[in-house]
């Protein structure tokens, strides 16, 4: 019996069309996973089913009617729920006044003990072991998703809706989260659950609908199923050799990197000894399904996270005691980062500063401590022409430049620098044609130019385009190497599924 | 006409300035008095006679300090709510420097003395910052109450340790008159220590715009991540910071001793400190505009005993007025012009005229 039926939905924001025309049906009492890399249109989908946004086409059809909604209030009187990724809950208040907080009658101590005992009985039912009287920052993450949980069940949610769940767990704690979801499928919910984590939709999913470039590409049931096809299938593209690739010949190793320990913003190990090299003339391309272990690669080897195990050799020196501007100016080491307006530019600065943004300290930008406006503006001038950066002066807010002209204007910046080793992050996410074309051609020279290129990127098929071998991560660590060649859509499915590489 | 509502936009402390005037007015009708000859009394006194002027300088030139010492701080982000605070450990260095080092050369003494008051606020300041920066501690709640504990610990020097003996009153011993701050307008009480802080200013919005430090800085008030990736040293430079404002304010505490009081007394500052926040954020943590700012305020200040002789009403109706616009431009600073409804209005005007625009043509 079909319990929600997302039909015909479409929706575009400024002319980029993030859903179209998407029609899933999810079955009452199932748990229905819906899959995809980050940008095919998932959370899109999401707000739409509860009521953040408004669809362009199609409807929303629950229990057979079609459901108006303008705000999530509407979703949640529909017994709509959603659990977000990141907490909606009051450190200092207990866990009962958090579910009771946005009811009507509020918190009032009169009702509490009631509500308490509510709960308690509630989460009884569930399983889920929670003491309704604890304050929230006492509890680990796990136990707070359990209290957005009940606030959900506990406003008489039938349908959940679960957006990355698992990506603010710590590992021990995800094998009971899915125990729970179990629970709660055997209790009559209906559970939809976002995510782009294979192993995890393989093991409580009844039913996948993979999504990419804001339509639905696949649909199938779990027990049909293996990682590594789905890998395939989120993917999504037959591998194509590309033409465009001229062999060259690598010369010496420039990076070298060894046993290479980290952690994420959350404090999990996100990198497990991971170890490569990458010669000059060389684009080595990093992949694998989003959030394992690639930013913090990147990051680590430009200086902007801590390394806490393992070597990091450029040109055969260790330079892993070097700061970030150590690591740019003596290192040679250029880093395009992932997240292009936050870390990337300064968007309220103009664009001829945010172009100087790594060399202001150093001539001729600045000299004894006195900036060179001058020298900025013509520098500004040079590279927005070379670059071809569109803009309407150099001297406006670079916020106001759409991202693939951001983009330019970092790539022109790092590339300038003269590097030798340069990370490019994440290059063309969210990029118009015109701009990957010329991005990939900026990479084409730099490793004419004889520059080591490490390539990070989700986009598989950018990779495949421009590397020239391919390291493929899956849970802070390498599982394979690959060439261009060896890539086929099979054993890449099989490496970012976690299956090592047997050679 | 989009342009014209801008540059109305950019002055808007400007007008809420005036229409705080304009309600306190209406208090001073209440009062009794006709508000444009309170007015006049008021500006006239602080501005326009030679006496009120410099009047107007004494206080001045803590006002505009303090001013500065909330402003840097602004520039990279960090809110330093505790320039009364550094301006009472600052005048506490000053006046120990002055009291107790041994007889020397009095320029030298003199440069001594300024460079302890800015030293003791820079170190009061930098508790904040090195929590700030080190440990996460909000500097708003620090640094607020940091004055408190710098207040009562001058309160306790001038009426334990450093009281002068016999003393009726918590105060220290009178400093070495060579060492009192040259009289910029004699009579009057105003001292060098006026010209210094607009000269300080004037160095410091050259800093921010023209040098590497002051672009550091700035970066880390606009984006602390791309900061960091710049390479930047985000939490020393939060530290140091915090410290240059510190300073400023502790300069300010250091030329009240040499220049007005020329001893350290209990509770000396009525709250120049606080004045420095308003004038900060009145200024739009501009050096040039915390000049202008600090100006006005220190004339309000003045002027009111002027005005209360002239028309006979109470300076306290000048108190109820500064808290009006301290009221007032601190809610006109919460308009963004995009958001406010001209914007809309004008937004909506546009695509108007363009709908209209497109319906002139023919049909297709």
């Amino acid at each position: 019996m079909v319990h929600i039926h997302i039909d015909g939905i479409s929706k575009s924001f400024a002319g980029f069309r993030a859903l179209d025309n998407v029609n899933i049906k999810i079955a009452k009492g199932a748990i229905h996973a819906i899959l995809g890399e980050n940008g095919a249109g998932k959370s899109t989908l999401m707000n739409i089913l509860y009521g953040l946004y408004r669809p362009d086409e199609g409807q929303i059809v629950l229990d057979g009617r079609p459901l108006k909604m303008t705000s999530p209030r509407d979703a949640i009187a529909n017994g709509i729920g959603m659990i977000h990724q990141h907490f909606m809950l009051v450190d200092t208040l207990s866990v009962t006044e958090n579910i009771m907080l946005g009811l009507s009658g509020g918190v009032r101590p009169a009702n509490l003990k009631f509500h308490e005992a509510r709960i308690n009985a509630l989460s009884k039912k569930v399983n889920f072991a929670i003491d309704p009287a604890a304050p929230i920052w006492s509890l680990p993450m796990g136990m707070r998703q359990r209290v957005e949980i009940l606030k959900a069940l506990y406003r008489d949610a039938e349908v959940l809706i679960l957006d990355e769940p698992t990506s603010v767990l710590a590992p021990t704690e995800i094998e009971s989260f899915l125990d729970s979801l179990r629970t709660l499928r055997a209790a009559g919910h209906t559970i939809l659950l976002i995510t782009h984590k294979l192993d995890e939709v393989m093991q409580v999913a009844d039913r996948i609908s993979v999504m990419r470039h804001g339509k639905v590409t696949d649909e199938i049931d779990a027990a049909d199923s293996t990682p590594r096809e789905l890998a395939r299938r989120m993917v999504g593209r037959d591998v194509v050799m590309d033409l465009k690739r001229e062999k060259t010949t690598p010369g010496a190793v420039v990076l070298e990197v060894r046993d290479l320990v980290a952690r994420n913003d959350q404090g999990v190990r996100a990198l497990d000894n991971v170890g490569f090299s990458l010669r000059a003339g060389e684009v080595l391309g990093v992949t694998g399904v989003d959030g394992n272990g690639q930013r913090e690669l990147g990051e680590v080897i430009a200086g902007l996270r801590t390394l806490e195990g393992g070597t990091i050799l450029a040109d055969g020196k260790d330079i892993g005691a070097l700061d970030v501007k150590a690591r740019k100016n003596v290192a040679g080491i250029g880093f395009v980062p992932e997240d292009r307006q936050h870390t990337g530019l300064v968007l309220d600065y103009p664009v001829a500063t945010n172009l100087v943004l790594r060399d202001y300290d150093r001539r001729p930008v600045s000299r004894n401590g006195i900036l060179n406006y001058g020298f900025i503006a013509r520098n500004a001038v040079d590279l927005v022409k070379r670059y071809d950066i569109r803009l309407r002066s150099p001297q406006q807010p670079t916020r106001f430049l759409s991202g693939g002209n951001q983009q330019k204007v970092i790539l022109a910046r790092e590339i300038e620098a003269r590097p030798r080793i340069l990370i490019i992050m994440q290059a063309c996410k969210g990029l118009d044609v015109g701009a990957i074309e010329f991005v990939q051609n900026m990479i084409f020279s730099l490793k004419k130019a004889g520059v080591g290129v490490l390539y990070v990127s989700t986009e598989l098929e950018h990779v495949l385009d421009i590397s020239d071998r391919i390291a493929v991560m899956c849970r802070g660590a390498i599982t394979g190497i690959v060439s261009p060649q060896e890539a086929t859509p099979e054993r890449l499915g099989e490496l970012m599924a976690g299956v090592r590489s047997a050679a | 006409m989009e342009r014209i509502m801008q540059v109305v936009f950019a002055m808007r402390t400007v007008w809420a300035v005036i229409l705080a005037l304009l309600v306190g007015s209406i208090l001073m009708i209440f009062a009794g008095a006709n508000p444009i000859d309170a007015y006049a009394a008021l500006f006239g006194g602080a501005f326009f006679d030679y006496f009120g002027f410099g009047a107007t300088l004494v206080k001045f030139s803590p006002i505009v300090l303090a001013g500065l010492a909330v402003a840097i701080p602004l520039r990279a982000g960090l809110f330093n709510i505790g320039a009364e605070g550094q301006i009472y450990i600052g005048a506490l260095f000053c006046t120990a420097a002055a009291l107790y080092l041994p007889e020397m050369y009095a320029p030298l003494h003199i440069l001594i003395c300024v460079l302890a008051g800015a030293l003791g606020g820079a170190l009061w300041a930098a508790i904040a910052g090195v929590l700030k920066a080190y440990r996460g501690i909000n500097e708003v709640i620090v640094t607020l109450l940091l004055n408190y504990v710098g207040i009562n610990i001058v309160s306790y020097a001038a009426s334990g340790p450093m009281m002068e003996p016999g003393a009726p009153y918590p105060y220290s011993p009178e400093i070495s008159s060579s060492l009192f701050l040259p009289y910029i307008m004699p009579p009057t009480d105003a001292h060098a220590g006026a010209v210094f802080a607009v000269i300080l200013a004037l160095i410091l919005a050259f800093c921010l715009k023209y040098t590497t430090f002051g672009f550091s800085m700035v970066t880390v008030g606009y984006n602390p991540k791309a900061a960091r990736y710049a390479g930047i040293r985000v939490q020393r430079q939060i530290v140091v910071t915090m410290m240059l404002g510190g300073a400023l304010a502790g300069l300010a505490g250091a030329f009240e001793v040499l220049g007005v009081k020329y001893r350290l007394f209990q509770s000396f500052s009525p709250g120049y400190g606080f004045d420095g926040i308003v004038v900060a954020f009145m200024a739009a943590a501009s050096p040039i505009f915390v000049v202008v700012a600090a100006l006005f305020f220190a004339g309000l200040r003045s002027g009111a005993q002027v005005m209360q002789r002239a028309v006979g009403i109470d300076s306290t109706v000048v108190d109820a007025t500064q808290g009006l616009i301290v009221l007032f431009s601190a809610a006109s600073l919460s308009f963004r012009f995009r958001d406010s409804r001209w914007a809309r209005m004008l937004a909506n005007r546009r695509t108007m005229e363009a709908t209209l625009a497109s319906q002139e043509k023919p049909n297709a």
